[in-house]
């Protein structure tokens, strides 16, 4: 017994450790990185760059785009996680499937095929210039691209939680007469909490990030259609090396405030759950 | 009782419904408008564009470094998801709290920030170097970018299947004198296996078509570091939207394919453990 | 009950869509308070120049006009920014790295042919030209386009495929090649070859190719434009030196009035000005301080202290305008594929 203790301590700490220097490698490094070449040139160059107008803007922009795209994947990802994992119907991997597509599209396609979309090739141009509505090069083209990329995070979250905690208990509600959204918010939501709030912050961290399909989609109007990522490309390119790296902590330091925060809401809604019972 | 139960749960009109509408207006629309780009070229054109020797010796370097990249995260992923659920330990709610930020980095500030501590100038690549290996501008550090940009995928997919897992189960195999790796082996991995292979596919997907950070760390060489995405940005340069398209459309295939792959055999995982 | 949330969900993503596609009206803005605004799609490295020069571009049209005018500043990479202009990003003036880029917006249908005329010198009211910059000390000794093709020399350029400003760097190594062998093609090929053989990171871009050299130390010589050479110096002033070669390419960046964008909006007079104004004294001064050649002589005169003027300048008219140089050296196929194929 106490043999077997000791071992599994073992493979304990080596597991721990493993953990600890990848994480360190590939994750603190990088992070150290941004942070040190950020403040390179001293507190007065990084405040400048952070307060610049065009950051501001840009930073406003980008949390519009996250907006849009945390309120369209939820209302999206329940509804899929739901339909895919409590019924069965035909062509259900198809639909998985092509749920996962945003994620395996390489960001620049994904762009592409937004202009291509609704660009002036397309077809449908002539008709969006008489209504005067502009989607590529403008706002709601950026608000597309990251819906397009954090697609699947939420309903992705979902499924395997879903479809390992199976259909009895809403079966045996339906049963007993209770309606769809009764079943879900008193039977469903309760298992999947954490994995939607997982899903939201997934949502959350790729598209304050996102840089690929919007590049190609934005234009990048200063102070117009420019999000913090693209800003931080142009100043990069503009030999402006330091502040290019001041503006990433922004977005490097907003992520980890908020996957902290994740961090602790869960820690604490899970205690709180033990307690009572 | 599965065929029995088949529409017992109501709302399936509504359901899906709304997950039809929203699929088509974010993907399927724009994918057919790919797809009928493209087939304004005869398919001996395609065939043509995609089987440039260049063209060929990207997509070798994109799948090899990807799958390897995967491969890597897969492994890792499960660990830290179950160093995350089963073990306490300092600093684990940072850790935790960290799997994320390959997300929100823009690409090209973690590829210059990667790059410049694995060339042989950085602090990563000076101790490699003393071994002969050379990370930055090679092929291996193409694998580090896209590891980098994999991570979350494996652990978050994984970390939600562990938590609701059992532990009584292992308890119970504990106390029937089962040792440490046969419980994993027996009871847990197939548990978090169809789920690990999900983020494997994911993560798969993903590192195919990552450009932003690859850029900057892979040297671009043609026929040795050059991935299939900057063929796609090189072509696009030159404002051949047809070439583009068409190379586009190889990986868009492939992705869809791995994924609907992945999706069987987790299907098939499922049904094996008699859900 | 349920239905009600339904359709209140259903409602919201109905009036997310009708969101997403209603803001994004009404760009073409004009007139209101008399105040006019353009928009003016760059690449990269001109942000310092162009924002320096639209204050006094501004106070020129107040005084010509007394009417204020706004400029939205757009920058990235060249070919880039003109494909996306071509496919729909509203511009009223494109000042761009290369008259390849400019034809590409032509050939969309939205510029008139003849733009080239438009303007002064060709319609690039400034130039550059392509040179070297070691490393402080010169410990390599390179001098010349022939040092750098030598062995053991680790040479950065990004990739003339994917940066429509490396084209220059390329031709540029083509022109002294050309001198050199009379004109023998498959020699200057070979020597083309040994220089893209001494390419130790091809980037993708011009600022990628800067940061391989400066920030990650790699390579003894970074094949730059001059205005981006100077900004690496400025930088960092102790660790380079700038080595102009006997022989470079006059890169010739462009600029054109976006004819179909500023006739629907109505901004066609004050775009031209806006482009015509960059060949008044002062905004030459201007680009010179930010250190691209003034295309007016005089002025290029005055900065003598600052740019090599003996430098041997061949222009893209030497290889027979884009087209053929595109066609020739770039396409796919072409001779840059030809260097690489083993």
């Amino acid at each position: 017994m106490d043999n077997k203790n000791t071992g599994s301590k073992v493979t304990k700490w080596i597991l721990v450790g493993i953990s600890f220097l990848f994480v360190f490698v590939m994750l603190i490094l990088p992070l150290v990185t941004v942070i040190m070449e950020a403040l390179r040139k001293g507190w007065d160059t990084y405040i400048q760059a952070v307060t610049d107008e065009y950051t501001v803007k840009a930073l406003l922009l980008t949390l519009e785009a996250t907006a849009f795209a945390v309120i369209f994947n939820t209302i999206f990802g329940l509804f899929s996680a739901w339909t895919i994992t409590k019924y069965r119907f035909r062509g259900k991997k198809i639909l998985t499937a092509l749920i996962d597509v945003p994620v395996t599209v390489s960001p620049i396609i994904a762009g592409l095929i937004f202009v291509l979309t609704f660009g002036r090739q397309s077809f449908l141009y002539p008709y969006l210039q008489e209504l005067n509505i502009n989607v590529v090069f403008a706002v709601p083209g950026i608000i597309l691209a990251t819906v397009f990329v954090t697609f699947p995070f939420i309903s992705r979250e979902l499924i395997p939680v879903l479809e390992a905690q199976g259909t009895d208990e809403e079966e045996a509600s339906a049963l007993m007469g209770a309606g769809g959204f009764k079943i879900f918010t008193k039977v469903t939501f309760p298992h999947i909490k954490w994995a939607f709030l997982y899903g939201i912050v997934l949502c959350v961290a790729r598209a304050i990030g996102e840089f690929g399909a919007v590049s190609v989609l934005s234009g990048h109007l200063r102070g117009k259609t420019n999000t913090l990522p693209l800003h931080v490309e142009i100043l990069f390119n503009e030999f402006q090396y330091v502040p290019a790296f001041a503006v990433s902590s922004i977005l490097v330091m907003l992520a980890v405030a908020i996957l902290i925060i994740r961090s602790i809401i869960e820690y604490i809604g899970k205690r709180n759950n033990e307690d009572v019972r | 009782m599965k065929k029995a139960g088949k529409r017992v749960i109501p709302a399936f009109g509504i359901s899906m419904g709304v997950t039809l509408a929203m699929v088509s207006l974010i993907v399927i629309i724009p994918l057919a408008s790919l797809v009928i780009f493209t087939s304004h070229m005869s398919f001996s054109e395609i065939w043509e564009t995609i089987t440039r020797e260049r063209v060929l010796a990207s997509f070798k370097v994109s799948f090899i470094t990807a799958f390897i990249a995967s491969l890597i995260n897969m492994v890792m992923g499960i660990i830290l998801a179950w160093v995350l659920v089963r073990y306490d330990f300092p600093l684990k709610r940072i850790i935790d709290g960290l799997i994320e930020l390959p997300f929100a980095m823009p690409t090209a500030v973690a590829g210059i920030a990667l790059t410049s501590l694995t060339s042989d100038k950085g602090l990563v690549g000076k101790f490699f170097a003393n071994f002969g290996i050379k990370i930055a501008y090679t092929r291996i550090g193409i694998t580090v970018a896209l590891v980098f940009i994999g991570i979350p995928f494996v652990v978050r997919a994984v970390q939600p299947v562990l938590e609701k897992l059992d532990p009584s189960y292992e308890e119970a195999s504990k106390v029937m004198g089962a040792s440490g790796g046969k419980i994993f082996r027996s009871v847990i991995l197939p548990e978090i296996l169809p789920p690990a292979i999900t983020g494997f596919g994911l993560a798969f997907g993903r590192c195919l078509g990552e450009y932003g950070s690859v850029v900057f760390i892979a040297g671009n060489k043609p026929f040795e570091t050059e991935i299939t995405p900057l063929i796609i940005m090189s072509e696009l340069q030159e404002y051949d939207y047809s070439s583009a398209t068409a190379i586009a459309l190889v990986m868009l295939v492939t992705a869809f394919l791995i994924l609907f792959i992945v999706n069987l055999i987790q299907a098939r995982n499922t049904r094996i453990l008699g859900r | 009950m349920k239905r009600k949330i339904i359709s209140a969900l259903l409602a919201s993503a109905v009036a997310f869509t009708s969101l997403l596609t209603g803001c994004g009206s009404g760009s073409g803005t004009n007139s209101e308070s008399g105040k006019v605004t353009i928009t003016n799609v760059s690449y990269d490295p001109t942000r310092e120049l162009y924002s320096a020069y639209n204050e006094i571009f501004a106070k020129h049209w107040k005084e010509l006009k007394g009417q204020d005018v706004e400029i939205t500043q757009s920058h990235g990479g060249s070919g880039k920014q003109a494909l996306e202009v071509a496919n729909g990003l509203e511009a009223d003036v494109v000042t761009l790295a290369l008259e390849y880029d400019v034809k590409a917006i032509q050939n969309a249908g939205l510029i008139d042919e003849g733009w080239v005329d438009e303007f002064d010198k060709d319609s690039s009211p400034y130039t550059s030209t392509i040179v070297f910059l070691v490393r402080k000390g010169n410990p390599k000794n390179i001098h010349d386009w022939d040092d750098i093709v030598k062995d053991g020399v680790g040479v950065i350029t990004p990739n003339p495929k994917t940066s429509g400003g490396a084209r220059w760097n390329y031709l540029a190594s083509w022109a002294y090649a050309d001198k050199k062998f009379n004109g023998d093609e498959s020699q200057i090929k070979d020597f083309v070859k040994k220089l893209y053989k001494n390419v130790l990171v091809l980037d993708s871009g011009a600022r990628g190719a800067t940061t391989t050299f400066v920030e990650n130390g790699q390579g003894d010589v970074l094949l730059a434009w001059e205005n981006e050479a100077y900004l690496s110096i400025q930088d960092n002033p102790d660790e380079y030196e700038i080595i102009t070669p006997s022989i470079s390419i006059l890169a010739q960046p462009s600029v054109a009035v976006v004819d179909s964008v500023v006739d629907k909006r109505g901004t066609r007079e004050v775009a031209t000005e806006y482009l015509n104004y960059l060949y008044s004294d002062d905004a030459q001064r201007l680009a010179g301080k930010n250190f691209y050649r003034p295309s007016n002589p005089d002025i290029l005169n005055e900065f003598s202290d600052v740019f090599d003027l003996n430098v041997n300048l061949v222009t893209i008219d030497d290889f027979g305008g884009w087209d053929k140089a595109q066609e020739e050296h770039f396409a796919d196929g072409g001779i840059f594929d030809q260097i690489y194929e083993k």
